[in-house]
């Protein structure tokens, strides 16, 4: 019991001396304009894979309908927050509130008949169901069609904006892990393992399923109201499949069911373009090079044992509770 | 009144009847097995008596209850559990948590205790903990808890799949072949622990084998199956000297 209450102080201290380095980083002026305002994209993105990892890597299912969620999300809280006429501390947890319910809710819709679908075939659907989301939205004149839903109240300065995704970060990925780290995300690891095996001891596999899925709509739906508000505005056309793509492909680099790698391999991928911005020409070019030749790391059985090693060992009497009670920055696999 | 009754039980897939009219029952605490040559529809019986499959004729009863043609799910939670030919573990959790599943459903924390780490999450999860270790020793799998179930050996990932349908607090327990690929030491083995799980659990055991040393020196009684249809019943030691049952199995 001790232990387990050391570590979690220990955790919590972590994420906060996170949050203080870059807090004091762009209150000194330390980082370059440019890269304050790669704080809250990175932020989004970290939500996005972490969620999205939930029905990839835990469930094991594939899916590819995750802007999709996510445009679902920004335009219902966006709206809502453009509409509402409350004090900010009200207004923006509701907006976010709203659009994560929104999206769970179209999570829902889609998850019933689509998650009786297996592999490629949930692949194509949620595909299917992203771009039908991104058509209707584009015609549809009250959410400002191809030109964008405008007049979204922005962050009143970086630091707030960095405050307030971080503080949705912490909630997510806390949300998620103990979530993992419960019986019932045992239950999805289940089915992710043996689905026939699972019901025969009793999970109720649809409900499982439809939970992991609606779960990461929820966040995904969050995380489109934190975009929203950092633009000020929500255009039809970034909520392409190539966001779906690219949410997965941090999702893959990361490791399936593995929130810290996603959490890394958020940052690393979203800051690689804009590294690669001196470089002009190549900047595509070597960036898709990095991800081939990081993909092929991560599948390098040499380079996993090392990554082994560094790992801190795992100690031999302590109850699995101890780890599923530690906090954001712990590791679950 | 027996445990498990099953009355005429028959399947069709297409043209092929793969179970026909097939009829046994077994009395609380027996040791009963299900013989027969491949592809008798042995497995299928199984299937179908588990939910996987809904069959097209008769029924069985569990306890004087009619669970015939009901899910998975729900025939387990009535209280049949099974294991698989094929080893069906969950092979990327670790031993101890592949028992836990097992016992998913005797355990009530919502969704929303476990995400805000209520106290009824820690009481429940510990003694989830406890009641997965003591089964886990009985089958001596306790130094092994937080090895991967992929990386058990064959023998102990027999056991661990027993352990979880244990788990699930069956009163029936369904083998489908347990003793598939093992030597004769881990197959002699095998039969002291099903011996010890009846006792200890006071379990009804139905159970699939081709090793006719594991079938005479366990089972009580055994049903014969032959192209779907029943070629026997009765005691193990007269069934197995019956001369049809030789002939189906070593031909004329």
């Amino acid at each position: 019991m001790k232990k387990k209450v050391t570590k979690n102080i220990l955790s919590a201290c972590i994420v906060l001396a996170v949050y203080l380095v870059i807090f004091a980083l762009v209150q000194l002026g330390v980082l370059s304009r440019h890269y304050q305002s790669l704080l809250v994209p990175i932020g989004i993105n970290i939500i996005l894979a972490v969620s999205l990892n939930l029905t990839v890597g835990f469930l094991g299912e594939l899916t590819l309908g995750h802007a999709g969620f996510m445009s679902v999300g920004a335009y219902a809280g966006c709206l809502f927050s453009i509409y509402c006429d409350l004090p900010v501390a009200i207004e923006f947890p509701l907006s976010l509130i709203i659009g994560g319910l929104t999206a769970a809710i179209f999570g829902i819709i889609i998850g019933i008949p689509a998650l009786r679908l297996k592999g490629d075939y949930l692949a194509i659907v949620t595909l299917a169901f992203g771009e039908i989301i991104r058509a209707v939205i584009t015609n549809l004149d009250f959410l400002g069609g191809a030109g964008g839903l405008k007049g979204i109240d922005k962050y009143s300065s970086t630091t707030s904006a960095f405050t307030t995704v971080f503080i949705v970060l912490v909630i997510t990925v806390l949300v998620i892990k103990n979530l993992v780290n419960s019986r019932h995300g045992r239950a999805i690891c289940s089915i992710r393992d043996n689905v026939i095996a699972a019901e025969s001891v009793g999970i109720n596999v649809v409900f499982y399923k439809l939970l992991a899925f609606v779960t990461a709509a929820f966040f995904a739906g969050a995380a489109g109201v934190l975009y929203g508000h950092n633009l000020g505005i929500l255009k039809p056309g970034t909520f392409d499949f190539n966001k779906s793509i690219e949410i997965l492909v941090i999702v893959v680099l990361g490791g399936m069911g593995s929130i810290t790698g996603s959490i890394i391999s958020a940052i690393v991928i979203t800051l690689l373009p804009e590294v690669l911005r001196g470089l002009d020409d190549y900047r595509l070019l070597i960036y898709s090079v990095v991800l081939i030749a990081m993909m092929l790391l991560n599948n390098n059985p040499k380079f996993n044992e090392f990554k082994e090693k560094i790992k801190p060992k795992k100690k031999g009497g302590k109850t699995v509770k101890d780890d599923a009670a530690q906090s954001a920055d712990g590791e679950v696999e | 009144m027996a445990l498990l009754e099953v009355q005429n039980l028959g399947i069709t897939f297409g043209g092929l009847r793969a179970v026909d009219d097939f009829s046994f029952s077994i009395e609380k605490g027996q040791l009963y097995g299900l013989i027969g040559p491949n592809g008798a529809g042995k497995t299928t019986v199984f299937n179908m008596l588990t939910g996987v499959y809904k069959p097209t004729s008769g029924s069985f009863t569990l306890d004087g209850e009619n669970l015939t043609g009901r899910a998975p799910i729900e025939i387990n939670r009535k209280g049949i559990a099974r294991t698989f030919q094929n080893i069906r573990l969950f092979k990327e959790l670790s031993v101890i948590d592949n028992v836990k599943v097992g016992l998913h459903n005797q355990k009530k924390y919502t969704i929303a205790e476990g995400i805000l780490r209520l106290p009824r999450f820690f009481k429940e999860e510990r003694e989830l903990d406890e009641k997965a270790m003591e089964l886990l020793e009985v089958f001596d799998l306790g130094a092994e808890r937080d090895t991967l179930a992929s990386n058990l050996p064959y023998g102990k990932q027999r056991k661990l799949e027993i352990a979880r349908a244990l788990a699930t607090n069956p009163k029936l327990l369904l083998l489908d072949e347990p003793a598939a690929g093992m030597n004769p030491n881990e197959t002699a083995e095998l039969m002291d622990t099903i011996r010890f799980v009846r006792d200890k659990f006071d379990m009804t055991i139905l159970l699939i084998e081709h090793d006719m040393k594991l079938v005479s020196g366990i089972c009580e009684e055994v049903s014969v199956l032959n192209f779907g249809q029943e070629l026997a019943h009765g005691v193990t030691a007269e069934v197995l000297n019956d001369p049809k049952v030789i002939t189906a199995y070593l031909g004329e």
